[in-house]
C-alpha cells in the first residue's frame, strides 16, 4: 500500500481540512468501497482477495475516522505531531470541568431515577454543545492554524463523545 | 472444496457462460432456495411445487434422512428423531438451551472436558450435531437446485440472522461446506431482504427492516442509495420468534386443561409435539379469524378441546411483542435516526403476519409497514440475487453491500472485565489493533480471551475462543508490547492474531474460534460422503492442487499482461519466474509442492495485487471504468 493512500483525506480526494464536505466523503467512500469491496473479488486468487481486504478495512477505518468531527480533529492534531489524548495533555479550563462534572452528577441522578426522557434530554443538550465546538475547531484548524487552541478544545470534543457514549450505554441497560 | 472455489475465467471452458448460484435462506421453520433466471428472482420449487421446504429432518428407523414435509408429517409420532427447529441449536452449548424440559430431544454434551460444550443430539442415527442435521436441510436444497437447473451450483449465498454471533455463523458455514456447498457469501437476512426489496421497488432513503423470523428476531436499518444498500445499525434476539408464540398457545392450552381435568396424566413426547403443532395452527388460524379452536387427542385417549380468542391470543403473548421493540429503539439510537427520518418499514419473516405484530411496528414508527413482498420469499430472493452477483454473471457495479457487525468483540482483562475492540455496527470488513502488555517481571506467556457481547462483565458476554501466546522474551513487567488484532471478514467471521514486537522475537499466534465442528471432523465427514470412486485422497489432492496451480497462473498471466506497467520490469520478471517455476513443478505428481509454489507465487505477486488495487481505487475516483481489474 503506498503513503498516500494511507492517508486518510488524499485516500478520499479530500483537502486536508477539518471542515469537510461530507456528501463527498460519503459518495468517494461509496466509489472506493464499489472497486475494492471482497464481494468484487469472490471468485479471483488469494493475493487478490487480500489487496481487496485490506483496502477496504482501510476505507472503513478512514471514513469512520473523518465521519466523527472529534475522530476527525485527533486525527489532523497526530498529522501535526500532536497526541490529543497523551497523559501529558491534560490542561483544561476549570469552567469546562465543572461544567462536564454538572453533566456527570445530571446522568447519574437520571439512572438512579431510571429516567431515560432526562437522559435524552441531556443527550441533545451536549449535541448542541458538541457542534457549537465543531465550529470553533474548523475556525481553529482551517482559518487561524491554531493547533495549541485547537488541541484544546478537541480535548473538550473527545469528553462530550465520551459522557454521549456513557449516557447511550445507561440508556440501553435501562430499556 | 477448492476445486469447486475455482472460478478464474481463463480457466473455465467457457467464460461467459451463466453459472448456477442460488441463494438460500436456511430459516428455523422453513427453508427455501432460489435463483436469478432471465434476470429475474425466482423461488425454486419441489416436485410437488411447494416453495418452502419445512426445516425438518426425521433420521428414521431403514436408516435413511427424510427432510421437510414428509418429515414434518411424523414429528408427533417419532419425536425424539425428528428434528425441528435446530437453527435454534446452532452454535450453541447445552448450557445454552434453558427451555429443555419442553423440547422432547436427548441433548447430549459432545465435548465434557472443554470449555465450549458443543451440544449433539441422540437420535437412532446416533449423535448428531446441529450442523450435521443443518447439512441435511442444505443437501436437500443443494439436491432441489441442481435438479432444477440442471447442472452443478458454482456457489450459495446463505443467509443468517444479522444478529447471530461468531459462533452461529461458523456453525452455519460448516453446514453449507458439509452439505457440499461452496459459500460464496453469508448474508444478513435483513440485509437480503433489503436487496429484493429496495431493487424491487428503486427505492432510496432510509429502511427498517423488522424480520421475525420463526425462531430470531433482527432489526437493520439500512440507508438505500443508488445500489449501494449501506447497514447503519442492526440489533435483535437470536433466541426469540414465532416458535416463542407457538409455546404461549401451548402453555396457555395446558393451563385451560388442568382446570378441568383434576388427575392430568403427564405429556409423552409425541404429545409435547403434537400440542406445538396444533398451537402453531391455531397462530396462523389467527391472522384471519376471531378465534381458534384446538382439537385433539393424546396418546392416553383423553380429547383436548379448548377455543382460543384472537384478543386472549394477543393478551398471552402481547410481552413477546413488546420484546422486539427494545431491540429497535436500540437500532434507532445506533443509526442516530429520529421516526421521521425513515422512509418506509419492511416486514419479514412469517410471523410479522400476526395482525398485532404489525400493529406494534405502525405505531412505534408512525406509518404503515410494507408488506408488498411474501415476507416468506423475500430473504431468499435477496440472496439469490446477491449469488448471481458474487458468481460473475451480472457485471453490476451498482450493487453494493455494506454490512456491519452485530456484536462488539473484545478481550478479557484484569478482574473479569470486557476490553471492547471491534464496537458493534462497525462496517466490514474491519480489522484493528489493541496493545496489552505483561504485569509481571519476566511473564513469558499471555492468556487471551476473546468474547463477544455487549456487556461489561466476561461472564455476561459469549467466550469465543482462548489461547496462549508464548515465547514472550523474558523482561520487566509492562515492558512487553503485545499487539492483539481482531479481523472481521466480510462474512462476519472473526481471526484474532496476537505478537509480541517489542524485540526482534516474534510469538505469532492466530485463531479462528470454531464452536461448530473442527478442521478435521470436517475433513473426515466429508470423506466419508464421498463415493469410494473418489477416494482416493491423493489423486484428489493432486487434482485440486493442479487446478489452483493452473487458475493462478492463468490469473497472474493475464494481469501481469493489463497492468505490468504498474511495477518495475524486475519486478516483473520476478513474477514471472516464479510462474514459470510453477508451470513446471505442476507437471510433476508432487501435490504439496505444486501448493508450496502456488504460495510462493502468491507471495511474489502481492505487491503487485496492491498496486493493482490502488490503481483501480484511483480509477474509481476519476470517474473512470476499471478495465484493468476485468480478466
Amino acid at each position: 500500500m503506498s503513503n498516500a493512500q494511507n492517508d486518510y483525506f488524499q485516500l478520499f480526494a479530500l483537502p486536508e481540512q477539518f471542515n469537510i464536505d461530507t456528501k463527498l466523503l460519503e459518495a468517494n467512500f461509496r466509489k472506493i468501497q464499489s472497486a475494492s469491496h471482497p464481494d468484487r473479488f469472490v471468485s479471483a486468487g488469494a493475493t487478490e482477495k487480500l489487496a481487496s481486504m485490506q483496502l477496504a478495512t482501510l476505507s472503513n477505518e478512514a471514513y469512520s475516522t473523518l465521519k466523527n468531527a472529534a475522530r476527525r480533529a485527533k486525527y489532523l492534531l497526530e498529522k501535526h505531531g500532536i497526541d490529543a489524548v497523551a497523559d501529558t495533555n491534560t490542561a483544561l479550563p476549570m469552567d469546562f470541568l465543572m461544567q462536564q462534572m454538572e453533566w456527570r452528577e445530571l446522568l447519574e441522578d437520571a439512572k438512579a431515577a431510571k429516567d431515560i426522557p432526562a437522559m435524552d434530554k441531556l443527550l441533545s443538550q451536549l449535541r448542541a454543545e458538541a457542534k457549537a465546538l465543531e465550529s470553533e475547531l474548523s475556525e481553529l484548524f482551517d482559518d487561524k492554524k491554531d493547533y495549541a487552541a485547537a488541541t484544546e478544545v478537541t480535548r473538550k470534543l473527545i469528553f462530550i463523545d465520551k459522557v454521549c457514549s456513557d449516557i447511550q450505554q445507561a440508556i440501553e441497560y435501562l430499556d | 472444496m477448492a476445486l469447486l472455489q475455482i472460478s478464474e475465467p481463463g480457466m473455465s471452458a467457457a467464460p461467459h457462460q451463466h453459472k448456477l448460484a442460488v441463494g438460500i435462506d436456511l430459516g428455523t421453520t422453513n427453508s427455501l432456495v432460489a435463483t436469478v433466471r432471465s434476470g429475474m428472482s425466482t423461488v425454486l420449487q419441489d416436485d410437488h411445487g411447494h416453495a418452502l421446504l419445512p426445516s425438518v429432518v426425521r433420521y428414521a428407523p431403514d436408516g435413511s434422512v427424510i427432510v421437510g414435509h414428509e418429515a414434518q408429517a411424523q414429528q408427533s409420532v417419532d419425536p425424539t428423531n425428528t428434528i425441528v427447529s435446530v437453527k435454534r441449536f446452532m452454535g450453541r452449548s447445552i448450557n445454552d438451551i434453558t427451555d429443555r424440559a419442553h423440547i422432547p430431544y436427548k441433548f447430549v454434551s459432545a465435548n465434557e472436558d472443554q470449555a465450549a460444550k458443543v451440544l449433539q443430539i441422540e437420535t437412532r442415527a446416533g449423535r448428531k450435531s446441529p450442523v450435521e442435521i443443518s447439512a441435511e436441510i442444505l443437501k436437500s436444497l443443494k439436491t432441489r437446485a441442481e435438479k432444477s437447473l440442471g447442472g452443478e451450483l458454482v456457489g450459495a449465498v446463505i443467509t443468517v440472522p444479522a444478529y447471530f454471533d461468531d459462533a452461529q455463523r461458523q456453525a452455519t458455514k460448516d453446514a453449507a461446506r458439509l452439505a457440499g456447498l461452496n459459500v460464496l457469501r453469508l448474508l444478513n437476512e435483513p440485509t437480503a431482504a433489503a436487496v429484493a426489496y429496495g431493487l424491487d421497488n428503486a427505492a432510496e432513503g432510509n429502511f427498517v427492516i423488522y424480520d421475525l423470523g420463526g425462531g430470531t428476531f433482527d432489526v437493520s436499518i439500512l440507508h438505500l442509495s443508488k445500489g449501494v444498500f449501506e447497514v447503519l445499525a442492526t440489533n435483535g434476539d437470536s433466541a426469540l420468534g414465532g416458535d416463542d408464540f407457538d409455546h404461549r398457545i401451548y402453555c396457555w392450552v395446558l393451563d385451560k386443561v388442568r382446570e378441568v381435568t383434576a388427575n392430568f396424566a403427564p405429556l409423552t413426547e409425541g404429545d409435547t409435539r403434537l400440542l406445538l403443532t396444533k398451537a402453531r395452527q391455531a397462530k396462523e388460524w389467527l391472522t384471519e379469524n376471531f378465534e381458534a379452536q384446538v382439537l385433539c387427542r393424546l396418546s392416553n385417549g383423553m380429547l383436548v378441546d379448548v377455543t382460543l380468542s384472537a384478543d386472549q391470543f394477543v393478551e398471552i403473548t402481547q410481552h413477546l411483542v413488546t420484546k422486539t421493540m427494545s431491540p429497535t429503539r436500540k437500532a434507532m439510537r445506533d443509526a442516530n435516526l429520529t421516526i421521521e427520518d425513515i422512509t418506509g418499514v419492511v416486514m419479514v419473516g412469517g410471523a410479522t403476519r400476526m395482525p398485532h405484530v404489525r400493529h406494534a411496528v405502525e405505531e412505534y414508527f408512525k406509518q404503515e409497514p410494507l408488506t408488498n413482498l411474501d415476507p416468506d420469499k423475500v430473504v431468499a430472493l435477496g440472496a439469490a440475487i446477491q449469488a448471481n452477483v458474487l458468481a460473475g454473471n451480472k457485471n453490476d457495479e451498482d450493487l453494493l453491500l455494506l454490512d456491519v457487525t452485530p456484536l462488539s468483540l473484545g478481550l478479557e482483562t484484569m478482574g473479569g472485565l470486557v476490553e471492547k475492540v471491534i464496537h458493534r455496527n462497525s462496517t466490514l470488513p474491519i480489522a484493528r489493533a489493541q496493545e496489552f502488555t505483561t504485569y509481571k517481571d519476566g511473564q513469558t506467556a499471555m492468556s487471551i480471551h476473546v468474547v463477544q457481547g455487549e456487556r461489561e462483565l466476561v461472564s455476561d458476554c459469549r467466550s469465543l475462543a482462548q489461547f496462549v501466546l508464548r515465547g514472550i522474551p523474558p523482561m520487566a513487567a509492562g515492558a512487553a508490547r503485545i499487539r492483539v488484532t481482531f479481523t472481521v471478514d466480510a462474512d462476519g467471521l472473526l481471526s484474532v492474531s496476537a505478537r509480541e514486537q517489542s524485540t526482534g522475537v516474534e510469538a505469532r499466534i492466530e485463531v479462528k474460534p470454531s464452536y461448530g465442528l473442527t478442521e478435521d471432523e470436517i475433513t473426515t465427514m466429508l470423506k466419508a460422503s464421498f463415493s469410494s470412486a473418489e477416494d482416493d485422497k491423493k489423486a484428489r489432492m493432486l487434482a485440486e492442487a493442479r487446478v489452483s496451480a493452473g487458475a493462478i497462473v492463468s490469473s497472474v498471466t493475464a494481469a501481469l499482461a493489463a497492468d505490468g506497467n504498474l511495477i518495475s520490469e524486475g519486478e516483473q520478471n520476478a513474477i514471472k519466474t516464479e510462474v514459470e517455476r510453477l508451470q513446471t513443478i505442476a507437471a510433476k505428481d508432487d501435490a504439496t509442492a505444486i501448493n508450496q509454489a502456488v504460495d510462493a507465487l502468491n507471495h511474489a505477486t502481492e505487491a503487485f495485487a496492491a498496486a493493482r488495487m490502488n490503481a483501480s481505487v484511483s480509477h474509481a475516483l476519476s470517474g473512470k471504468a476499471i478495465n484493468s481489474l476485468e480478466m
